[in-house]
């Protein structure tokens, strides 16, 4: 599989999830785990452009896909502008559901260039955050649909 | 006071790393040889082992060790933080439904989960108590064993402890209205997205340990004891944790792990399931019996509370979570007489902990419920019943504590006109107010380490847990304003006890206050050493010369200190460094053995809408204003205070524990058990603070982050119940309980 622009070639176990690949095999930490069940967003990469609970994915599913994770998100080091709008609007606490909302938020807007307030809310209603409250990561989104910088 | 760095909302400290996904978590370490590891639990509230086979475990391949309480030193060693009750692993008696018998320890998880499958446990299943109401029946068996707590004259009931608080002699007859109720407070768990977790590794002669730990210091203290080893030789590693809200307080498996690492010689991990967290930790929860006196004009005569916290099989610190929830239960009210009989029960349930607002929103749930319920009785407003009670500046509204120290009714005004209290409402519509108070840390004691390097540059060491609230921003706005550095050229240096000066801990809203004035003496250190060695340099006097944020002033001229720096460290260089102490020390003779260090007092307004045909609620409009003293970065307590209110939201709409008739909890995990998505926000929400620079932290700093969760839930519910017409006593506020009480109506 192709993972954000570097080619892995790698044997896995059938039962092995997508997830575990990338933290345990390949050490891409930035996708996290917390549910485990689908539920919380944690583990969002964008498979083939879309974006996949990788929790719910066998490994062997993505044999020859597309990955993209928080890891790539950044370009040489210059943050994305969904990175930074996250970063200058308080989007970030504790940080561990924040590559999975930076994801869904990078798919949302490569679906939707200019979403409303409501179609933020319903594109982040899957990925779970307990310190902030989702205002700042619906504004930080939103910003950054306004300035028509949308990622991807 | 022209302040540069203090103020600003400056981007979080470490900031980056979690936008880039390099932020290492525990979860996210890998220690060459490191093992893995799964805990073994039965589907049981309570029972008692009678054996464990492990042979089919052990033969899976990859399996290293399985461990149960036979392979522990005996007596098994037991901790925790109020007292050792805890075994390390399930002693011969599973206590709560998730407390681990047996812990498997294999090379790679796959295997050690397939192995904890074969663990198989014989036992007999209990009955089990796990209502305030089980707990307290005389046939329902002791939950801790008597031995623990040797003439404790409670220790033959399931009452680990009372408390009595109060003043005064309650007179009824001075009462023109009673108000008298039970209301009940669910059992949540903190849910941090980051689920605990740990690695425990032979350290030479010692022992390290990664943990998601909020206090490091105390797991380290915990872990030498239970060793025999000297606290030099536990090194405990803190990374930033992944969330915390209390419940990552205190030691959980780290013990097991590192039994387990000192017999295979080898560093070992556990990472908990989120289903596992919910077994971990979770909040008190509370039955509240309270009746409150008032006068004809809606002045508090008394409050009378007798509050049922329900804490869980083992203590951990649940018992201070009763005390000093309940302590300042009157609220943030001149009350002539007060009386409070709160107790900590022990039940069948999976140990209760600390959790954001420890204690408080419990009884601040029933309190406000009743002044509702009399303003409606009363026919006076309920903004106006708030006002006619609420404790003045420097009143001392518990008359062996800290005077009121803050204009508290200012924020409660600024809520109310955000709200817009009196403008006529939408139909349908309905509005709630409450307030809410709590008291910071009552001891406290955080050192810190400033080291202004040769090249102006500041690394500061201290051991606070910045756990998402953003306590290394504050640390280097604090240093950058008073050495006169840019923001950027601090580094903040936390989490491993081997390096990082002691501090207590990490709660209570303790660490802008504690750890940040720390900081600032620490710098002043340096303020002083920078004289010393400028007045050697220059010939003069050293009172000549004074610093003062970030400024040198000398007879002549005035200076930034990154200029002077090299010429004060002089040929050989070097650094000058600070060292920062803050203590609030402990009172013999208060009855929480110390008072407070402040109070975070918080007012919440709410507009709702309801939904009669389904019974759900929608926040048309949220208003939260906390009284903060001094925002020393406005960004940051904004995110605080609307992260606290989602939060209380969870436990007011949402948020509880289901058990079965037999206790065993049958919600576990993200499918079942529901918090605040993006889609169940407020419509509209505000979030405001006072600001009277009137703390004793940082330039006028109060604590705060748990403030604006206290009064969520009384809030809500008055507007429902204004809605429906009838009153609810018993969060969640869920759709199905607001469906009911609208059809016992008709």
């Amino acid at each position: 599989m192709n993972i954000n622009n570097q080619h892995y070639k790698l044997e896995v176990s059938s039962s092995k999830r997508l997830l575990d690949v990338l933290r345990e095999d390949l050490n891409l930490t930035a996708t996290k785990e917390c549910c485990g069940i689908g539920e919380c967003g944690a583990c969002t990469v964008l498979v083939n452009g879309k974006a996949v609970l990788s929790c719910l994915m066998l490994a062997a599913e993505a044999d020859g896909a597309e990955i993209f994770t928080a890891e790539g998100l950044a370009d040489n080091g210059q943050l994305s502008a969904l990175q930074k709008a996250f970063l200058e609007k308080g989007a970030v606490q504790c940080g561990f559901c924040i590559p999975g909302q930076l994801i869904a938020a990078t798919y949302l807007l490569a679906q939707n260039p200019h979403p409303t307030r409501e179609e933020v809310e319903e594109g982040i209603a899957g990925n779970l955050c307990r310190c902030g409250g989702y205002e700042r990561i619906i504004e930080a989104i939103l910003s950054v649909a306004e300035k028509g910088e949308e990622q991807q | 006071m022209n302040l540069q760095a203090v103020g600003t909302s400056q981007y979080r400290g470490g900031g980056f790393e979690r936008v880039t996904g390099q932020q290492k978590y525990v979860a996210d370490i890998k220690l060459p040889g490191m093992l893995e590891s799964k805990l073994v639990t039965i589907d049981c509230a309570h029972a008692k082992i009678l054996s464990i086979d492990t042979t089919e475990a052990k033969k899976v391949p990859g399996v290293r060790l399985v461990m149960t309480a036979a392979d522990l030193p005996q007596p098994v060693p037991r901790f925790g933080p109020q007292i050792a009750d805890r075994p390390v692993l399930a002693d011969g008696e599973v206590k709560f439904h998730g407390e681990p018998v047996a812990l498997v320890v294999a090379e790679t998880i796959e295997a050690a989960k397939e192995a904890a499958r074969l663990v198989h446990v014989h036992y007999e299943e209990l009955s089990a108590a796990f209502t305030v109401a089980m707990a307290l029946d005389p046939a329902t068996p002791l939950v801790m064993d008597p031995s623990l707590r040797p003439n404790d004259p409670l220790a033959r009931t399931n009452i680990f402890n009372e408390y009595h608080f109060g003043w005064g002699e309650i007179d009824e007859s001075q009462a023109d209205l009673v108000v008298e109720n039970t209301y009940s407070f669910p059992m949540v768990t903190q849910f941090s997205i980051e689920p605990h977790a740990f690695i425990a590794a032979p350290d030479k002669d010692g022992i390290a340990v990664w943990s998601t730990i909020q206090h490091p210091y105390w797991l380290q203290k915990i872990l030498a004891n239970l060793l025999g080893l000297p606290l030099s030789k536990v090194r405990v590693y803190a990374p930033d944790p992944g969330g915390g809200f209390g419940g990552k307080q205190h030691t959980k498996y780290e013990p097991v792990l590192v039994f387990a690492a000192l017999k295979l010689g080898c560093p070992v991990r556990l990472v908990l399931t989120l289903e596992e967290t919910f077994q971990a930790v979770r909040r008190t929860s509370c039955e509240t019996y309270i009746r409150t006196g008032f006068t004809h004009d809606g002045k508090l005569v008394f409050q009378d509370i007798r509050a049922n916290y329900l804490v869980g099989a083992y203590v951990d610190i649940a018992d201070r979570v009763v005390a000093k929830g309940s302590y300042a239960g009157s609220g943030p009210y001149n009350v002539p007489t007060v009386r409070i009989l709160s107790r900590s029960i022990l039940s069948h349930t999976p140990p209760a902990t600390a959790f954001r607002g420890f204690g408080n929103p419990e009884v601040n749930w029933a309190v406000e419920s009743n002044m509702d319920e009399a303003a409606r009785l009363l026919g006076i407003d309920k903004l106006e019943i708030r006002l006619r009670n609420l404790a003045k500046k420097g009143d001392k509204f518990i008359p062996y504590d800290k005077p009121a120290d803050g204009d508290w009714r200012e924020a409660v005004l600024k809520a109310a006109d955000l709200i817009g209290w009196n403008k006529p409402l939408p139909p349908s519509h309905h509005r709630g107010i409450s307030v809410g108070m709590k008291l910071g840390p009552t001891t406290g004691l955080s050192y810190s380490l400033v080291r202004l390097l040769g090249d102006g540059s500041v690394i500061i060491s201290c051991g606070t847990s910045d756990m998402g609230q953003g306590a290394r921003t504050v640390f280097a706005q604090i240093a950058a304003e008073e050495l006169g550095i840019p923001y950027e050229k601090v580094t903040v240096v936390m989490g491993d006890t081997a390096t990082v000066p002691y501090d207590q801990q990490t709660s209570a809203s303790r660490s802008t206050v504690l750890m940040g004035n720390s900081v600032l003496k620490a710098c002043h250190a340096i303020h002083a050493q920078l004289k010393t060695r400028l007045a050697n340099v220059y010939q003069i006097d050293e009172s000549k010369i004074s610093v003062e944020h970030g400024k040198v002033i000398l007879p002549d001229r005035e200076s930034p200190i990154s200029d002077l720096i090299r010429i004060a460290l002089g040929k050989l260089g070097g650094e000058l460094i600070g060292v920062g102490e803050e203590r609030k020390d402990a009172e013999k003779d208060h009855p929480l053995g110390g008072s407070a260090c402040f109070y975070e007092f918080n007012c919440t307004a709410v507009e709702t809408e309801v939904d009669k045909d389904t019974g759900d609620i929608t926040i048309t409009r949220y208003v939260t204003v906390s009284d903060v003293g001094k925002s020393i970065n406005p960004l940051q307590v904004r995110m605080q205070d609307e992260g606290a209110a989602v939060q209380g939201l969870g436990h007011t709409l949402m948020e509880h524990y289901i058990f079965d008739e037999k206790g065993r909890i049958r919600n576990l995990g993200a499918g079942d058990y529901r918090i605040l998505t993006s889609m169940d926000l407020p419509k509209e929400f505000y979030s405001e603070t006072i600001e009277n620079a009137d703390g004793p932290g940082p330039y006028g700093a109060k604590g705060m982050s748990e403030g604006a969760l206290l009064c969520v839930s009384s809030a809500v519910a008055s507007a429902v119940s204004e809605a429906i017409g009838t009153t609810i006593k018993d969060l969640p506020l869920t759709p199905e309980r607001v469906w009911k009480a609208i059809q016992m109506q008709k």
